[in-house]
């Protein structure tokens, strides 16, 4: 069993292993705290690491957000309790247009990779990969732990340059040069960049141990009778998720060594013919700053989809288990992520119809692009089905869930509009294009996480969420969402741009000052909102409801076989044998028939 | 390739091949952004250094001896094996220097590779052969590892998987390089 040998093997003898797999799996013998808590080696608690960490990085992303909303939403207005904390960043109570771009900046950093790729995929591969196939542990424990600890150094650095004299980088998340490449170009150019990209760097290292590892497991390690087609749909939508990382990444990661060249060693590959301010001409020729643009979005649009498939995998799960019915069109929803993982491959140039792309090029971008439309109309119609006539039990994660598929429709409609590089010429940088990829991307993304938390919460640790404070985080943060980001549809559409430090100052873009002041004000309350689920989030953690059951949502697949609290090697005997699918739900009169239930011989197999 | 049994690969190789998609993404990344940046202006034609090849032939060898070297571990002739995988090692610090001497016949025709004065022909030449560089050192930090473990008589190691490993990741250097080195000579 490959399964006992990564368990047990460090780097010794493994085929010894082979033949008394009947021993227990259970190797807790003398754990101490740092090796339960800290450096861990089981998937669980690194999955619990990941899930802790994004969280402080989702609490630092959104008060970020808060902050710049404060001065989109009141201008004119003086806060002294900003200078408090922020100090000159904030002199006489009002945001420096450097701190603001710099905390647009982290913004999109830290909630693009740090919260919606390590938090989310790096919480639920971990976690429910292992337990969902039917395996001790990854495929390799030891380089599983090296993911998560890249991660959190990748975290300490982007921290630290917050603290910095010229503060952190404030070019754009994208880190297009020549902001990023040119330490004259601006302060945050300077310390805050090299600070930036050490810590992408280390980041990129993580999701590549990460990726591997979830890769490996899927592929290698599932139990007797799991075949490939009996997979849930999560562990399908995380292994795609894992293939366009393994990717992906390595091309940003090729661009960033070009541009630490360009940065450090005086080479021209992405700057030419730039004259700075106080600094004079550069003696840089030749280089292409469009150049980073195709290797950043190469890796750009397919991390789109490395943040969305992991949602769209666990919403599926979640809805097929609280409907109480089979998921509608199972192998249509796997050749579905199956094709959006190819085409995330083909549409990068599409961030870049106004680059001055050739025209031609961008019309086979434009049809590409508009081709995802098809997969994602296919799961959105299988969602729907899923739920019709359905026996719904509105639990918070259903409710999260049924909220992802909302969300994911109105932001996906917009992504129609985008696609099209005639209409690009209007809506680039607006804030129509921050308000489709915050909904389709951001909110949506958030949404499958929270829908996973809620659903997977008992077997993380034991106990339950508080269910009402559940419904009053969704209630809010649902109408909040659409609060914040419908009216940046009609802003966008105006023209107004992305990225200002103040519109009031602007005659094309005054009258919508009112409506920024509200969008802020729903932005603080939705904000607030995350602090009661954390609330939640930590006091269940110690006192929740006790789950007294193993399978408290009666859901067929393998982590709700496991004792309510599974040790390190998750099952304390042998790995249940799997012999049906994972949505046998409301089959031949019954509710639902467990994968490791035998197939009866009256019953039709699947 | 040795299976578990069960049909499949030992999970720890099969990240190894994973981990080589990955590596092989990265180089195509870098090999395509060099055949876009040279469609455009001001590129710069140059020969190529000679003692390219002495390296190339040198990597060529060094695979020839993990090979062996792999032989001998599954005939459990050990010393035989330590040999090999010595020389292998050594090899591939010959390449390493070898590329080094290289660069510096670049600088020494007034080429340079980096600094302001540089092409971006030369440059990319420069970064995709340090990268190159990077792996082929960790494949021999990877074998003194495994070589260092061979001399320790308290553990009796049987199983050939880490050495399996290595020989795997030593080959993918290999081609890697001599995809690089015809990318550099004949198709730009």
């Amino acid at each position: 069993m490959s399964n006992e040998v990564v368990l047990d093997s460090h780097g010794s003898a493994s085929i010894a292993h082979e033949v008394h797999h009947g021993h227990d799996a259970h190797h807790e013998h003398h754990e101490t705290f740092i090796s339960k808590y800290v450096f861990s080696m089981d998937h669980k608690m690194i999955a619990k690491q990941f899930l802790i960490t994004g969280m402080f990085w989702a609490v630092m992303g959104g008060l970020m957000s808060v902050l710049f909303r404060l001065q989109l939403g009141y201008p004119d207005a003086t806060f002294p309790w900003l200078e408090d904390i922020l100090g000159k960043w904030a002199k006489g109570g009002h945001i420096s247009a450097e701190a603001y771009y710099a905390l647009v900046t982290t913004h999109g950093t830290v909630l693009v990779f740090f919260v919606l790729t390590a938090g989310l995929s790096g919480t639920f591969a971990n976690f429910l990969i292992p337990l969902q196939v039917g395996a001790r542990d990854m495929a390799s424990p030891f380089m599983n732990m090296l993911s998560f600890w890249f991660f959190f150094i990748a975290g300490l650095v982007m921290l630290s340059s917050i603290f910095v004299e010229t503060g952190p980088f404030s070019g754009g998340w994208t880190a297009y040069p020549p902001l990023s490449a040119l330490g004259s170009a601006s302060p945050g150019s300077k310390t805050g960049m090299d600070l930036w990209i050490v810590s992408m760097a280390l980041f990129v290292v993580s999701s590549l141990l990460g990726g591997l590892n979830y890769i490996a497991t899927v592929l290698n390690m599932r139990t007797k009778g799991m075949s490939m087609t009996r997979l849930p749909l999560t562990i399908w939508a995380l292994f795609f998720t894992a293939v366009l990382g393994v990717l992906s990444f390595p091309v940003l990661f090729s661009g960033f060594i070009l541009l630490i060249f360009d940065r450090n060693f005086g080479t021209s590959f992405y700057l030419s013919d730039i004259f700075v301010n106080g600094v004079g001409a550069l003696p840089n020729e030749g280089g292409s700053a469009i150049l980073y643009q195709h290797l950043f979005w190469f890796l750009g649009h397919p991390e789109v989809y490395i943040i969305l498939l992991p949602a769209m995998g666990m919403v599926s799960e979640i809805l097929s288990t609280n409907a109480r019915k089979p998921i509608f069109g199972y192998m249509a929803m796997i050749g579905s992520m199956f094709a959006i993982a190819i085409l995330a491959f083909l549409v990068w140039a599409h961030h870049m119809f106004v680059t001055g792309l050739n025209p031609f090029l961008g019309s086979i971008f434009v049809l590409l692009t508009l081709l995802i439309a098809v997969p994602s109309a296919i799961k959105v119609f299988n969602w729907l089905t899923t739920l019709w006539r359905g026996n719904i039990r509105f639990t918070p994660a259903m409710m999260f869930a049924i909220g992802f598929v909302s969300l994911f429709i109105s932001g996906g409609l917009t992504g129609i509009w985008l696609g099209n590089s005639a209409l690009d010429i209007h809506l680039h940088d607006t804030y129509f294009v921050i308000a489709h990829f915050h909904i389709v991307m951001g909110v949506a993304s958030m949404f499958g996480m929270f829908a996973g938390i809620y659903h997977w919460f008992p077997k993380m640790y034991g106990r339950y969420l508080n269910n009402t404070l559940g419904y009053v985080h969704f209630w809010i943060t649902i109408t909040g969402a659409y609060l914040i980001f419908w009216p940046m549809h009609y802003e966008g559409l105006a023209g107004m741009p992305r990225r200002y430090y103040d519109y009031s100052i602007w005659e094309s873009f005054k009258q919508f000052s009112d409506l920024n002041r509200f969008i802020s004000t729903v932005a603080m309350i939705v904000f607030a909102t995350q602090l009661l689920f954390l609330a939640n989030f930590f006091y269940s953690i110690f006192k929740g409801r006790k789950l007294m059951v193993k399978n408290p949502w009666d859901s067929t697949t393998l982590e709700w076989t496991t004792p309510i609290k599974p040790g390190h090697g998750n099952w304390p005997g042998e790995i249940p044998e799997v012999y049906r699918w994972a949505y046998d739900y409301g089959k031949d009169g019954r509710d639902f028939i467990s994968q490791t239930t035998p197939v009866g011989a009256d019953e039709s197999v699947h | 390739m040795q299976n578990d049994g069960q049909g499949r690969l030992h999970p720890q190789k099969f990240v190894l091949w994973v981990a080589m998609g990955s590596i092989v993404m990265m180089f195509a990344g870098l090999t395509s952004a060099y055949i876009v940046k040279k469609s455009q202006a001001n590129w710069l034609e140059f020969a190529l250094p000679t003692v390219f090849w002495y390296s190339t032939i040198t990597i060529i060898a060094s695979s020839v001896t993990v090979h062996l070297a792999l032989k001998a571990f599954k005939a459990r002739e050990m010393k035989q094996y330590r040999t090999l995988i010595t020389i292998t090692a050594a090899l591939g610090i010959l390449f390493t220097v070898f590329q080094l001497l290289g660069f510096a016949n670049l600088e020494l025709r007034n080429i340079p590779l980096f600094g302001p004065k540089s092409n971006s022909a030369t440059s990319f030449l420069g970064v995709i052969t340090i990268l190159h560089m990077g792996h082929v050192l960790g494949g021999v930090i990877a074998i003194l590892y495994v070589f260092f473990r061979a001399y320790n008589s308290k553990i009796k190691n049987y199983s050939s998987v880490g050495i399996e490993i290595l020989c795997t990741y030593w080959h993918f250097v290999d081609i890697l390089w001599i995809y690089l080195f015809i990318f550099f000579n004949w198709l730009r």
